[in-house]
């Protein structure tokens, strides 16, 4: 530590657009205590001289909370898929080399555009719907343990680290991974949430849904927030099991497997007007 | 609901797996055994076998369709893949990349078994017997050939069985997939045994 010369090495994978194609550049900056890679890259932004000694563009990358919470810094630091916030230069084996999660769409840089992550919550109705036609009151209560136990599961910022460490979340194949998988733990088990529980879970048997999963659970040991995703499709495997017979020999509980069945149903109970509403 | 084809498909997948292949693996293997009691018990077992009534619709419906459908199926499986384990050299993602490769060196391994023993038996070329056995397995490269095709088998079943009973829902906790990792691990070795010894029967 005493040098005054220490430097720390970085090799940041860079690429200017979305369809160009990828550059390796080198940089090379004077040491600071307890410096993490965020800091390293302001500094590039500060300084834009790569270790030619040539000036060249600032690194771009993504960046919000600053504290592991958002989400927004994913990156992939010497191989590995986590934030950058939280990757402290000291416990980094060097040259520290910075990649953008390539399960995305790249941006520019290390910027990717994590757009299909929401597009997953959306698929899989990843929220509880509360909106009627009329004040629908105050739903059940949740017991405080479950509740405690729930939040565990809620803790889940999309960072698409999980998506990035997957085997089976690539260009080649439609999955959509652990992360919107477990929100549907976690909305199923919200007791108003669980009433359209069979709707999730039907969604989630569909094309790229859990099925897709190969269990080699790269997703639970990636995860900055330490989420037991693994159990989340474990829990949710054996759901669909039930859901599946319930489908096809008939239950109470699996009358909205799909949309049709439900403007089937609407129509039915001659809710015609507002039928002619929703279908607008 | 008529969007979940794949998700059938793939249960189908992990089902026939276990149900019928990994039972019938199991009782190949326990029947080979026999070898290790000499030719003529052998002979006995194996002509019991081939003998049961049924027998082809045994075939068909136990082994031949089921069989294909999960070596098919498994192959789009294996090459939609993106191994990775470098960067996350985990146990159970290297079991990953395991069974995916060893799932694709079965298809090869059991093509010609099944070519070297039963189609010959169908063409009339030959007679399942220890004989037969003797013959292909004198050849030291066929011997290693048959050696890392039943460990190849013996995992792919065990480690398949782990996953079974994640894909249906039976062992949901971490501590329970952990013991259920014990207890594949035991299948694996126990059948490897098995297996292993009935190839040294022949040699």
């Amino acid at each position: 530590m005493g040098e005054a010369a220490k430097t720390v090495i970085f090799e940041i994978e860079r690429q200017n657009s979305t369809d160009e194609s990828s550059y390796w550049e080198k940089f090379e900056l004077p040491y600071r205590a307890n410096m993490n890679v965020i800091s390293a890259l302001m500094e590039i932004r500060r300084n834009p001289v790569n270790m030619d000694g040539k000036k060249t563009t600032p690194v771009n990358w993504d960046m919000n909370c600053l504290e592991e919470v958002c989400g927004a810094c994913s990156m992939v630091i010497n191989g590995k898929a986590r934030q950058s916030c939280t990757a402290l230069v000291d416990q980094l084996e060097q040259p520290i080399r910075l990649q953008p999660m390539r399960t995305f769409p790249v941006v520019r840089d290390l910027i990717v555009d994590r757009s299909r992550m929401f597009d997953s919550l959306k698929k899989v109705k990843a929220w509880v719907p509360i909106d009627g036609t009329h004040d629908l009151g105050e739903g059940p209560r949740m017991p405080e343990r479950k509740r405690q136990w729930a939040y565990e599961l809620s803790k889940c910022m999309t960072c698409g680290v999980c998506l990035e460490a997957c085997p089976n979340v690539n260009d080649k194949s439609d999955f959509i991974g652990a992360a919107p998988l477990s929100q549907v733990r976690l909305m199923n088990a919200h007791p108003t949430g669980a009433m359209n529980r069979d709707e999730r879970l039907n969604a989630i048997m569909g094309e790229g849904g859990l099925a897709d999963c190969g269990n080699s659970q790269n997703c639970v040991e990636s995860c900055p927030k330490g989420i037991p995703l693994t159990t989340s499709i474990a829990a949710l495997n054996r759901d669909v099991s039930i859901q599946m017979f319930r489908n096809f020999f008939g239950s109470d509980q699996s009358f909205f497997v799909s949309a049709e069945n439900t403007q089937a149903w609407l129509k039915q109970m001659s809710f015609a007007p507002v039928f002619a509403i929703l279908t607008k | 609901m008529d969007n979940n084809r794949e998700f059938l498909m793939r249960r189908l997948h992990s089902l026939l797996g276990v149900i019928p292949i990994g039972l019938f693996l199991t009782q190949h293997l326990i029947v080979n055994h026999f070898a290790t009691q000499g030719v003529e018990a052998f002979n006995q077992a194996a002509h019991f076998m081939a003998n049961l009534p049924f027998v082809i619709f045994l075939e068909i419906f136990v082994i031949y369709l089921p069989l294909m459908y999960h070596a098919f199926y498994g192959l789009y499986i294996a090459f939609t893949a993106k191994n990775n384990p470098g960067h996350y050299s985990y146990m159970r993602n290297m079991l990953f990349v395991a069974q995916r490769y060893t799932g694709v060196f079965l298809v090869v391994f059991i093509a010609w078994h099944i070519f070297e023993t039963r189609f010959q038996v169908a063409i009339g070329a030959g007679e399942a017997d220890f004989n037969m056995m003797e013959n292909i397995l004198s050849n030291p490269l066929m011997f290693a050939f048959y050696v890392v095709g039943v460990l190849s088998a013996t995992f792919h079943f065990a480690n398949g069985l782990w996953s079974f009973f994640v894909t249906w829902g039976i062992t949901v906790s971490a501590k329970a997939q952990r013991y259920s990792t014990y207890f594949t691990l035991l299948v694996f070795i126990v059948l490897s045994i098995i297996g292993i010894r009935a190839l040294f029967a022949f040699v």
